[in-house]
């Protein structure tokens, strides 16, 4: 028993060292830039590809060619990161926070496509690396020679990180950057050299992360999204901009999963991310992390909410009326894809709700919508209820999760509390997953059809309109009603809220929850409407399109929502049929988007008509 | 050539009637049957890309013979990314705008039921090509859906046939942590106690699809010390899987059942690493040499200069089991199509195969053997063709697990 345990140990650390690479370039990335790297994964595939190419090219045989290879490859994706920053980083950096990630989840969706195009669909094994292709005997298991080799490299990046940092001049700009980055520009350093050599940096580590994976796994078109996954978490946990931080928390994730194949082999999956919950809950900064100085909005004033002028309101108006006559001139075709549209938009507005005004970034708002469709799914399944009682039930799961989750979420804030909801996120939907006797796992909930009357798609189309619509200006009046007040007051300066007597914390909590309790709505009708729920509406890329409808529309506007869930969903929508290269087309389209409306489409648009007419401006 | 009047008039007014003609055609329902095709290209291109090859190259050879039923069949291929929602989305739209005669398509499971259900629900038949899920066809089968490929059950069933042979008591089992996997192991534990009582299972993992920790998996395995292994990983699991299990030697001395190892979707990926004496389920596309598959063989190496897959096959049978539905029905109209399906003989790649009345299942099926390395390249030997009508339940054992009737 002891040899497993001592065996298991060492596995854990031989892939904590891989994790360690990619999560510690994206933790110095953070640092500088203050940019959330969605794409890091995808620079850590890359890596894993260019290396299988370089190494097939320079002979897998040699060591010379092999690990040449690897550093080559290494090199190449930090030249890809360094291109990264300059055409599409660079021109953002003013964008409100988050806004960066919109572009880099762009960048992802077109590197899918570009790998796919160049290497093809195929997995690629790469060679086993020359001098480590065999095995030694280690408690009397044998035990592959290269797994020991990544098991010394992880510390031994880790030393030259340290000397990087404290001995050279680069390393000293970089920490005093993560520390006041404005204070670092103030005192003429070249900015723009710095984040595009961090940028590159934390790329080139991801590339060789990837490229030293070869020997022990094949570079695969999944691999970009599951270490993301991962790699957020390992660099939550270790305390964002820390690398040593990082370190402990990839051995920390790397021998949890190797114990965990032991003791609970079903729930590798959640493992993880309930040891994240844990970690934020108690230190909320992260192992090693420390609580960012100064005001982290100390620059970017958000522009006023205003109630609407005449002009927007009679748009709106305009708007709603044509989509009430719509059904008596179009297709069904159209009906369908604009139900699903509506349903979206009070997803969006949803966590619009919470992100705007209340300034609670959250990375698993799908939580609350799949948990919706479930508490909806679940009602026509075990209680045997119609529609209507089903759909009373979808916001109340959804609410309770609002409430609990929210309590221990808004006790942090920005980048912490966004991957504390997106931990919550993944628990619910491994609940989803694993409970099979109670939701079907994977092959989810079948026959959750609406009743009679709502059966026919103009009937539910109006279902759908009439409850989206009332809910969205329900929001909307809220946004306006001391709540309201009382949430962008706590957003902007928690300090001076509380001295004016507003309970920052439960005002927060309150929004959660109403948040929660609207994307369970939007939840139950989508349930109804496709017919059937399955773990994928609460899964990572469903909370990432809510968060890319709310950024593409404008975070601080009031109908940014409901325009970025209309643009995203459609164009979304539309390019999935013109071509099977629909992401590529998708991400295009989101990075141009980003570069040309930084603050979002209605916020391009209302900064445009504050330019004509000074006094005009409105929301 | 001059162009006198009556010319002119003649010409013009065939230029109308051929202008005309396409909606009054079309009225009649002579324009082409329209398929709508969805699956995870992108999502799983590996199998899907070869699987929309094979079904382009079926459509291209029934078009080339003049359709079915007089008319063109022309296919709309849809992605659904690998969710099922969006299947569903793409199901409704290609019924309500592009006015599809019926549906195809599904890899994952999850949307296969999805599909199906919908189907149901909107009277339409749905062929499902490839998911393997038992439910599609029993617990949650319904009226309107169809399943080529053999399913999780058929293909545990044709590997305890060969597990029970072997001397091995203890097992360990391996499966990704998802229905499939889940299923595999629930048959193979089942039908193997039942023809070997005398086994018992000594250690079961289930790692997260496409993330699994191999070395540790594979440590955790021989810590149980089996006498053989059932394996369910695919795909990028599979190699990892594989590759720590031959440095660790997890698989010396032991024998090693697997699922679907023998295709060459995933044999191909493991090159030089495939491990020797794997009992499998697979496709010898090199050596088979039966007519049909032949035939099939190199109309497919002509048309794309690259061997087929098993996807390839998959594809290329769905498209013609349509057709001889649709010519067997006359019709287009999908309540004669689900009667003429039931029953339906078809010719496939691997000779002719038929959907069962009783479930809705094909009796298509897979080819078991062993695994070998042969000049630095995974190949299957000592393979023989398990028919899949052989490795189904009795019928009245069907009856009781499919509730549609």
């Amino acid at each position: 028993m002891l040899d497993l345990i001592l065996t298991q140990t060492l596995n854990g650390l031989a892939s904590a060292s891989s994790l360690f690479l990619v999560a510690s370039g994206l933790s110095i990335i953070f640092g500088v830039t203050r940019i959330v790297n969605f794409a890091h994964g995808s620079l850590y595939m890359l890596g894993a590809y260019l290396g299988w190419t370089l190494v097939a090219w320079l002979g897998p045989a040699s060591p010379l060619g092999f690990w040449g290879g690897v550093v080559l490859a290494a090199l190449l994706v930090a030249g890809i990161g360094a291109l990264i920053e300059i055409a599409i980083l660079r021109r953002i950096y003013p964008a409100p926070e988050l806004f960066q990630l919109l572009a880099t989840f762009g960048v992802v969706l077109m590197i899918q496509d570009i790998a796919l195009a160049v290497w093809g669909p195929e997995d690629k094994l790469g060679p086993r690396a020359p001098g480590f292709r065999s095995f030694v005997i280690l408690f009397d298991s044998r035990f592959p020679s290269y797994e020991l080799l990544l098991i010394a490299i992880g510390p031994a990046v880790l030393a030259l990180l340290w000397f990087l940092f404290r001995k050279t001049r680069w390393g000293t700009l970089v920490r005093a950057a993560t520390q006041d980055r404005e204070m670092v520009g103030a005192l003429g350093v070249n900015q723009r050299l710095l984040f595009t050599s961090v940028f590159a940096f934390g790329a080139g580590l991801a590339g060789l992360g990837g490229a030293l994976q070869l020997p022990r796994e094949a570079a695969t078109l999944h691999m970009d999204l599951s270490m993301i996954a991962e790699v957020f978490v390992v660099v939550v946990v270790g305390g964002l901009g820390s690398v040593a931080g990082a370190y402990l928390a990839a051995v920390l994730i790397g021998v949890l999963h190797a114990f965990g194949i032991l003791i609970f082999p079903k729930i590798t999956l959640v493992l993880v991310f309930l040891v994240m919950a844990v970690v934020l809950v108690v230190k909320p900064y992260g192992l090693l992390g420390r609580r960012p100085a100064g005001q982290p909005r100390a620059t970017a004033v958000e522009p006023l909410l205003r109630p609407a002028d005449r002009a927007t309101k009679r748009a709106g108006l305009l708007a709603l009326l044509l989509l009430a006559a719509l059904p008596l001139a179009a297709p069904d075709s159209l009906l369908l894809i604009l139900t699903e549209l509506l349903i979206f938009t009070l997803f969006a507005a949803s966590l619009h709700f919470m992100m705007g005004p209340g300034g609670l970034a959250s990375f698993g708002h799908a939580a609350y919508f799949g948990l919706g469709a479930y508490g909806a799914a679940l009602a026509v399944k075990w209680l045997g209820a119609p529609m209507e009682p089903a759909l009373l039930f979808a916001p109340f799961l959804a609410g309770i999760a609002g409430v609990v989750f929210g309590w221990f979420c808004v006790r942090l804030s920005g980048v912490y509390l966004a991957m504390l909801t997106l931990a919550f996120a993944q628990i619910a939907w491994a609940t989803a997953f694993q409970w099979v006797e109670l939701t079907g796992g994977d092959n989810g909930i079948l026959g959750v059809w609406p009743s009679a009357w709502a059966v026919s798609k103009t009937a539910f189309y109006y279902l759908a309109l009439a409850i989206c619509a009332a809910c969205v200006l329900l929001l909307r009046v809220m946004i306006f009603s001391p709540l309201g007040y009382g949430l962008r007051a706590a957003r902007d300066n928690a300090l001076r809220a509380e001295a004016i007597g507003i309970d920052t914390m439960r005002v927060q909590w309150a929004a959660f929850a109403i948040a929660a309790l609207a994307a369970g709505v939007a939840g139950g009708l989508f349930a109804f409407f496709k017919g059937s729920v399955f773990p994928t509406y609460l899964a990572i890329p469903r909370s990432v399109d809510a968060l890319l409808m709310v950024l593409l529309g404008g975070v601080q506007t009031v109908s940014g929502p409901i325009v970025g869930a209309f643009a995203y969903a459609g164009l979304s929508e539309q390019l999935a049929k013109l071509t099977l290269y629909w992401r590529f087309a998708l991400g295009l389209a989101i990075v141009l988007l980003v570069m040309l409306f930084p603050r979002g489409l209605v916020g391009g648009f209302l900064a445009w008509r504050e330019r004509l007419g000074p006094g005009a401006g409105a929301r | 050539m001059t162009i006198d009047r009556r010319r002119f008039l003649a010409a013009a007014s065939g230029g109308a009637v051929a202008l005309a003609a396409p909606s009054l055609v079309r009225a009649q329902g002579a324009g082409a049957i329209r398929i709508g095709e969805i699956n995870s290209y992108t999502a799983q291109p590996a199998f899907l890309k070869p699987y929309r090859q094979g079904w382009e190259l079926a459509q291209a050879q029934v078009n080339a013979a003049g359709g079915v039923l007089g008319r063109k069949i022309e296919t709309i291929f849809r992605d659904d990314a690998g969710k099922p929602e969006d299947a569903v989305r793409h199901a409704g739209d290609l019924i309500n705008a592009e006015k599809v005669d019926l549906l195809s398509g599904g890899y994952l499971s999850n949307v296969g039921l999805a599909i199906a259900d919908f189907a149901a629900q909107n009277k339409r038949l749905y062929a499902a090509s490839e998911p393997l899920s038992d439910a599609l066809v029993w617990s949650k089968g319904n009226r309107y859906t169809f399943r080529l490929r053999p399913s999780t059950y058929m293909q545990a069933a044709m590997l305890v046939e060969e597990a029970a042979r072997l001397k091995a008591r203890k097992w360990a089992l391996v499966a990704p942590n998802y229905e499939y996997g889940q299923s595999a192991v629930k048959w193979f534990k089942e039908l193997l106690k039942k023809a070997r009582p005398d086994v018992e299972f000594v250690a079961e993992q289930y790692p997260a699809l496409g993330r699994i920790d191999a070395g540790a998996t594979v440590q955790a395995l021989e810590a149980a010390k089996p006498d053989a292994i059932f394996n369910v990983t695919f795909s990028a699991d599979l190699t990892n899987f594989v590759r720590q299990g031959n440095t660790r030697g997890l698989f010396e001395g032991r024998d090693v059942v697997s699922m679907l190892t023998g295709e060459p979707e995933y044999l191909d990926a493991l090159g030089t690493e495939t491990p020797e004496g794997w009992i499998v389920t697979g496709y010898p596309h090199a050596d088979l040499a039966t007519p049909e598959h032949v035939r099939f063989r190199d109309a497919y190496q002509a048309r794309y200069n690259d061997y087929p897959r098993l996807g390839s096959v998959v594809g290329f049978d769905t498209m013609n089991s349509i057709a001889a539905a649709l010519a067997k029905a006359g019709t287009t109209d999908n309540e004669a199509l689900v009667a003429a399906m039931e029953g339906l003989t078809f010719p496939s790649a691997f000779g002719s195969a038929e959907y069962r009345a009783i479930d809705h299942q094909a009796t298509l099926g897979a080819f078991v053997g062993r695994t070998a390395l042969k000049d630095g390249k995974g190949v299957l030997v000592d393979w023989r063709y398990a028919d899949g009508a052989k490795y189904l339940p009795s019928d009245d054992v069907v009856k009781t697990l499919r509730p549609a009737g």
